[in-house]
């Protein structure tokens, strides 16, 4: 009996474990998952908590029962890889591998950034990359008298890049809702030259700042957070105050791979782009928001991404080549406020296109554009991940690879109401 | 796509003035672009470039912390070197691609 082990059973570790557990023989290989957490998530939800868009329950069952019945599942925390012996040291046992998956994915390192776990961290300073800092936050956005709100990324990569624009855009539809938009000011830090930074996103979307009255402030390194002054502070000394920090902190993989000698300075492990086999050892495969692959760390990434690694394993276990075929697809709802929402689809090399999605000219999605429609596609996209994604059951029509047809690659710019 | 004649050099920029193709790149050409954002290039500027570009040539993705860690400034220095905005100009000078976010 040989072992296939997953770590991490979020999002990319459960999707391998539906996808693979069909795939290989029962009387030959032995799938175990391991995790230490009871709850999974549905982490794109912790945007809408803090607006009381979502409630708890919407984001949050037992993960256990996403896991295939004869796939076997270990709730304890994961001590040490040990890739020369090919074993796995968790709480108080050790599993062997013939072949390992790492999906543990990434979490924020508040730490990382002096004075931002101080006296006013949970205060003033929040995050809502945690399902606990997005409840903290939404309990303080209820009674918020409004001042100055700072929507802040620390540095790149993080999870989700497009999550602290869509907050600053759903913030201005919050406060408007509550009547008191003009006593809130916001503005947008980012560590890159803009809010936008490919070149067709910044043609076609840049009227959505202005429009929602959201001020910029590009190319802002935090050194770190002034707590007596309530200020964020860069490298060469610029300040930028805050009533309220709504913060993306530094994102790092699990530490575990710091403990086993796999990661990189982000604990984030070297991987190939395009076979997703880990670069230091052949037997150990990597997915999701682990890897260190310059594509989104995001679920549709990981989605597309386990298709490929589903057959990559398949290949490997048999001796055969394995398929360079991921081209780091994405495909991402935008969250515009007001109801509205943009989709984006792009890869490694393609930047974010017009046009239709998923048939070519008949949508009925729209690419790079707010609509009303995209806005339901995302609502919607919580069923789909509950109940299609998660059980590795193919999105119809959605294919791994990013499609070329009816997309339009002169870009315009424009607006749609 | 465009191009422009850098240092005698004819070579592809995107609009914002990044070189397409860092194959083209040479030293002299980063003097120029260099002098474009009001920067004169020391040996210390060099070291960082030369970092960036081995981390982009092994596909890398840079960081302003990956810099800082680099052993060759820490992320201070490198600011004193580029000023208002490091990553961005030490990456416009040496012929590598902007960092970018997905949008």
């Amino acid at each position: 009996m040989k072992n296939l082990v997953i770590l991490g059973a979020g999002t990319s570790g459960t999707m391998m474990a539906n996808h693979l557990r069909p795939k290989l023989y029962l009387n030959e290989w032995k799938i175990t998952i391991v995790d230490q957490y009871k709850t999974h998530y549905y982490q794109p939800g912790f945007l809408f908590l803090p607006f009381d868009i979502y409630n708890e329950k919407q984001v949050k069952k037992v993960g256990k029962k996403f896991i295939p019945k004869d796939v076997k599942y270990i709730q304890k925390k994961i001590e040490k890889i040990l890739p020369e012996e090919n074993k796995v040291e968790l709480e108080g046992e050790t599993l062997n591998y013939d072949v390992l998956i790492i999906a543990t994915g990434c979490k924020i390192a508040p730490e990382e950034t002096e004075g931002l776990v101080g006296p006013l961290w949970k205060k003033d300073i929040f995050d809502f990359y945690t399902y606990e800092g997005s409840l903290a936050l939404r309990d303080k956005l209820r009674d918020w008298k409004g001042g100055k709100l700072l929507v802040h990324i620390t540095e790149m990569p993080i999870k989700c890049p497009v999550a602290p624009l869509e907050f600053a855009f759903l913030a201005d539809s919050y406060f408007k809702e509550k009547g008191m938009r003009d006593k809130v000011e916001i503005t947008y830090v980012t560590p890159l030259s803009g809010a936008f930074t490919k070149p067709t996103c910044s043609t076609a979307l840049a009227y959505l700042l202005k429009e929602k009255n959201i001020t910029l402030e590009s190319d802002f390194a935090i050194e770190h957070v002034d707590n007596d002054t309530k200020e964020i502070v860069d490298y060469e000394g610029r300040r930028i105050p805050f009533d309220l920090l709504v913060t993306i902190p530094t994102n790092m993989g699990d530490e575990v791979m710091a403990k086993s000698g796999l990661g990189d300075d982000l604990n984030f492990v070297p991987t190939d782009h395009h076979t997703l086999q880990s670069k230091a050892h052949e037997n150990i495969f990597v997915i999701g928001d682990a890897t260190n692959v310059p594509a989104s760390k995001a679920g549709s990434v990981a989605h597309f991404a386990a298709e490929t690694l589903t057959d990559n394993i398949v290949l490997y276990i048999n001796g055969y080549p394995l398929k360079k075929e991921f081209d780091g697809h994405a495909n991402c709802f935008i969250e515009t406020g007001n109801n509205k929402a943009l989709l984006i689809d792009f890869n490694y090399v393609t930047e974010p296109v017009h046009g239709k999605f998923p048939f070519a000219k008949i949508g009925p999605l729209s690419l790079l554009k707010e609509s009303l429609f995209n806005h339901w596609g995302k609502l919607a996209f919580r069923w789909i991940y509950w109940n299609m994604l998660l059980k590795g059951i193919a999105i119809p029509f959605v294919s791994r690879h990013m499609s070329f047809k009816g997309k339009i690659f002169d870009i315009k710019p424009e607006k749609n109401n | 796509m465009s191009v422009k004649t850098i240092a005698g050099v004819v070579v592809n920029v995107t609009e914002d003035g990044y070189m397409e193709n860092m194959t083209q790149w040479n030293k002299e050409i980063a003097k120029e672009i260099a002098s474009e954002v009001g920067i004169e290039l020391t040996d210390k500027h060099f070291e960082v470039i030369n970092y960036l570009r081995e981390k982009t040539i092994a596909k890398e993705a840079l960081t302003i912390r990956s810099v800082g860690k680099s052993g060759i400034v820490d992320i201070k220095q490198l600011y004193a070197l580029f000023p208002k905005g490091p990553l961005k100009f030490s990456s416009k000078i040496a012929g590598i691609p902007k960092p970018s976010s997905c949008i």
